[in-house]
C-alpha cells in the first residue's frame, strides 16, 4: 500500500507541532501554513472521485434509497399524489399467491444451474488435461456466452418450435414427437432453463479452467508417481482448489436464478406460466403502472439476494474481497 | 532375484500397463465422445439458425429445420433484415453508445482506482464501502426506481440514459484497474513528483498509459457486455429510431411473425461482430471474463 502525498508532507513537516492527526500515518500532520497548495493536495483525491461518486449515488443509492420509499405507497409513477399506504404493498406480495408463485420458477433455473455447475466441471477437469483440438473444444465451450440474448432467445425459439430443430433432430433418430415444447408451463420452463444452461456454462468452465491451470503441474506428476488415478487426482488435488471459485459459482447462481429475466421475456413474455420474478415487477411498474408495489417486489428481490450474499460471507470468509 | 522370479514380475507389469493403456484409451474415447457431443449441443441450435437464414421464404416454411438451403449464396434475407429491420441504424446506435460508454468507464474506473489506490483519505474506508456495497444491489431489482431518476433528467428515450448507466454502475472495472494499479510501482510516482509534476499530470502521463493492459481488458468485458445488453436500451429507450443491436431484433418478432428466414438473417448478423471478435482476441477475452466474474 502506499502513502505517497502523506510521506511527502511529513517529511516537509516533520519539525511544525500539530493538533492532528492522521490515522494512516499516525504521525502529526502540519497546523500552520494551510497553502493553496495544501489545500489542493487534500482535495486531490476527492476530484478524481468526484465524478465516479456523483454516477454511483445517483444511479444506485438514490434509486435504493427512492424504492424503499416508494415501497410504502401506492404510488402509479405518473400522478403527483401518492398515498402511504404502510406495510400493504409487502402483504399483498405474500398474500396473493398469483404474485408470490413466480419465486417458484426460479427452482427451474436453480436446478438448471446445478446442472450448468456439474457440467463445466467436467469440462473443464478434462480439457486441463492435453488433449488433441483442446483451444477448439474450449472456443466452442466458451462461445454461447458471449452470444447476444435476443438472438440466443430466437435461436432456441426456432429450435423448440413445432418442426423445428429439436423435432427434427428427434425424427432423426427415430423419435416421433409432436409435444409442443413451450406449450406446457412444466415443459416450458425446463426447456428455457435448458436455454439457460447452453448459455452460462461456459462461463463456469473458464473460471473452472483457470482455477484447475493455475495448479504447479508438478502435483500432479507426483500424484501420477504415486499411482493416483485421475479421478484421485480430481478429488484430492483439483476439488480443493477450485473451493473459492465454486463457492462464487454457487452463489451467483442462485442470486442469478432468482433475477431471471431475459430468456424468457423474449422467448414466452412471461406467458405460460414462466413468468419469472423480474418479468412480474417489470410489468406491474411499467405495464400496470403499480410502481409501488413493484418497488415493494423489488425490494424483496433485493433482500434475498442480500441474505444470500452475507451467508456465503459467513460460510466462506476468505473470499476475495481483499479491496485494500 | 532369481531370473524366474524376475521374467514373472516383467510379465505382470507388462499385462499390468496394458491394461492400464487399454482402460486409458476407452476412457480417452469416452472424453472425447463427451467433448464431440457437446461441440454439438453448442453448435447445431446455430449452424441450423444459419442455414435457415439462407434459405427462401417458401424453402423455410416448407422444408424441415435441418435441410439445407437452395442457394448457398442468397443473401436476400440478409438485405432485407437492413432494410426492414432497421438493423444498420442499430448498429449505428450501439456504435455510439459502446463508444461513449467505455470511453466513460475506463476514465471514471482508472480515475477511482488511482485515488483509492494512491492516496490516503478520510473517508477513505466509507467510499470503498460504498463501490464495494453497490456490487451486492442487483441492477435488474433498482429499474424501477432507477427509471424515475432517468426520467426527471429528461433522459428518457435518449440515447444518454444507457451511456450514463453503464458508466455509473460498473463497478467491476473499478476492480481490474484497482488490482493493476497497484502492481504499478510507486517510486514512479514519487521520481515524477520530485520533477515537479502534479497528481493529475502523474495520473495522465504515468499511470494511465501503464494501465493498457487493464483497459484492454475493461474494454473487452464493458464492450460485449453492453452489446449484448437487452434490458437497459429496452426499458429505456422505446423509440423505434433508437434501437439498439438487440432491441431491433427483439422486434423482429412482430413484423416478421413467423418468418423464420428474416428471423434468423438478423439474429446472425447480430452474432458475426461476436464471433469475429472472439477468434482474434480469444486470449484475451478469457482472462477478461474470468477475471471480470471474480472480482
Amino acid at each position: 500500500m502506499t502513502k505517497t502525498t502523506e510521506v511527502a508532507s511529513v517529511k516537509t513537516h516533520r519539525a511544525v507541532t500539530s493538533r492532528r492527526r492522521t490515522k494512516a500515518s499516525g504521525t502529526s500532520h502540519p497546523q500552520g501554513r494551510r497553502t493553496w497548495g495544501q489545500l489542493l493536495r487534500r482535495a486531490t483525491p476527492w476530484l478524481f472521485l468526484a465524478a465516479p461518486l456523483v454516477l454511483l449515488i445517483t444511479f444506485t443509492y438514490v434509486p435504493v434509497g427512492n424504492m424503499i420509499y416508494y415501497s410504502f405507497t401506492d404510488w402509479d409513477g405518473i400522478s403527483p399524489d401518492r398515498n402511504f399506504t404502510g406495510a400493504d404493498n409487502y402483504v399483498q406480495i405474500f398474500t396473493r399467491p398469483e404474485l408470490f408463485r413466480v419465486f417458484f420458477v426460479s427452482f427451474y433455473y436453480l436446478a438448471a444451474s446445478v446442472a450448468q455447475i456439474a457440467i463445466a466441471l467436467y469440462f473443464a477437469t478434462v480439457l486441463s488435461f492435453d488433449l488433441r483440438f483442446r483451444n477448439l473444444f474450449k472456443g466452442l465451450l466458451f462461445f454461447p456466452y458471449l452470444i447476444n440474448g435476443v438472438a440466443i432467445g430466437f435461436v432456441f425459439l426456432y429450435f423448440f418450435q413445432d418442426g423445428g430443430t429439436l423435432d427434427s433432430v428427434l425424427s432423426w433418430v427415430g423419435v416421433d414427437t409432436d409435444h409442443a415444447w413451450l406449450g406446457d408451463p412444466e415443459s416450458a420452463n425446463t426447456s428455457l432453463a435448458g436455454v439457460s444452461v447452453w448459455r452460462f456454462t461456459g462461463l463456469n468452465f473458464v473460471l473452472f479452467l483457470g482455477a484447475i491451470q493455475s495448479i504447479p503441474g508438478e502435483l500432479y506428476e507426483a500424484a501420477q508417481l504415486d499411482g493416483a488415478t485421475r479421478w484421485q487426482q480430481f478429488r484430492h488435488i483439483i476439488a480443493p482448489s477450485i473451493r473459492p471459485v465454486l463457492s462464487l459459482s454457487i452463489i451467483l447462481a442462485i442470486s442469478g436464478s432468482l433475477a431471471v429475466f431475459e430468456i424468457p421475456y423474449i422467448m414466452t413474455g412471461g406467458a405460460t406460466g414462466t413468468s419469472t420474478f423480474v418479468i412480474q415487477t417489470v410489468k406491474l411498474a411499467f405495464q400496470f403502472n403499480k410502481t409501488g408495489l413493484a418497488s415493494a417486489a423489488a425490494v424483496v428481490l433485493l433482500l434475498i439476494i442480500l441474505l444470500i450474499t452475507w451467508i456465503q460471507r459467513r460460510l466462506v470468509p476468505d473470499e476475495k474481497v481483499d479491496l485494500v | 532375484m532369481t531370473t524366474a522370479q524376475q521374467t514373472a514380475a516383467t510379465t505382470r507389469s507388462v499385462s499390468d500397463t496394458r491394461r492400464v493403456r487399454r482402460r486409458g484409451r476407452i476412457g480417452q474415447t469416452l472424453i472425447y465422445l463427451s467433448l464431440v457431443i457437446a461441440s454439438l449441443v453448442v453448435l447445431l441450435p446455430l449452424s441450423v439458425v444459419f442455414l435457415t437464414s439462407l434459405k427462401t421464404s417458401k424453402e423455410a416454411s416448407d422444408g424441415g429445420a435441418l435441410s439445407l438451403p437452395g442457394n448457398w449464396l442468397n443473401f436476400s434475407n440478409y438485405a432485407t433484415a437492413f432494410s426492414d429491420g432497421a438493423m444498420l441504424t442499430a448498429f449505428g446506435n450501439t456504435a455510439f453508445i459502446l463508444l461513449f460508454s467505455i470511453s466513460g468507464t475506463v476514465i471514471i474506473g482508472s480515475m477511482t482506482a488511482y485515488a483509492i489506490d494512491r492516496f490516503h483519505f478520510r473517508a477513505k474506508k466509507l467510499v470503498m464501502g460504498l463501490f464495494l456495497i453497490a456490487t451486492l444491489v442487483p441492477g435488474v431489482t433498482t429499474q424501477v426506481a432507477t427509471f424515475q431518476v432517468v426520467n426527471s433528467f429528461g433522459l428518457f428515450d435518449t440515447r444518454w440514459a444507457p451511456i450514463l448507466l453503464y458508466m455509473g454502475t460498473d463497478i467491476v472495472s473499478i476492480y481490474v484497474f484497482l488490482q493493476f494499479i497497484r502492481g504499478i510501482p510507486v517510486s514512479l510516482d514519487e521520481a515524477a513528483r520530485l520533477d515537479g509534476a502534479n497528481s493529475f499530470t502523474i495520473y495522465r502521463k504515468i499511470i494511465f498509459p501503464l494501465l493498457k493492459p487493464a483497459i484492454a481488458t475493461v474494454v473487452i468485458i464493458k464492450g460485449i457486455t453492453v452489446y449484448n445488453d437487452f434490458y437497459i436500451p429496452f426499458l429505456y429507450m422505446p423509440s423505434q429510431e433508437l434501437g439498439t443491436v438487440s432491441t431491433a431484433l427483439f422486434r423482429f418478432k412482430g413484423p416478421f411473425g413467423a418468418h423464420w428466414e428474416n428471423i434468423s438473417a438478423g439474429a446472425v448478423l447480430v452474432i458475426i461482430p461476436t464471433l469475429v471478435l472472439f477468434l482474434f482476441l480469444q486470449r484475451y477475452i478469457y482472462n477478461g471474463f474470468a477475471q471480470g466474474a471474480t472480482k
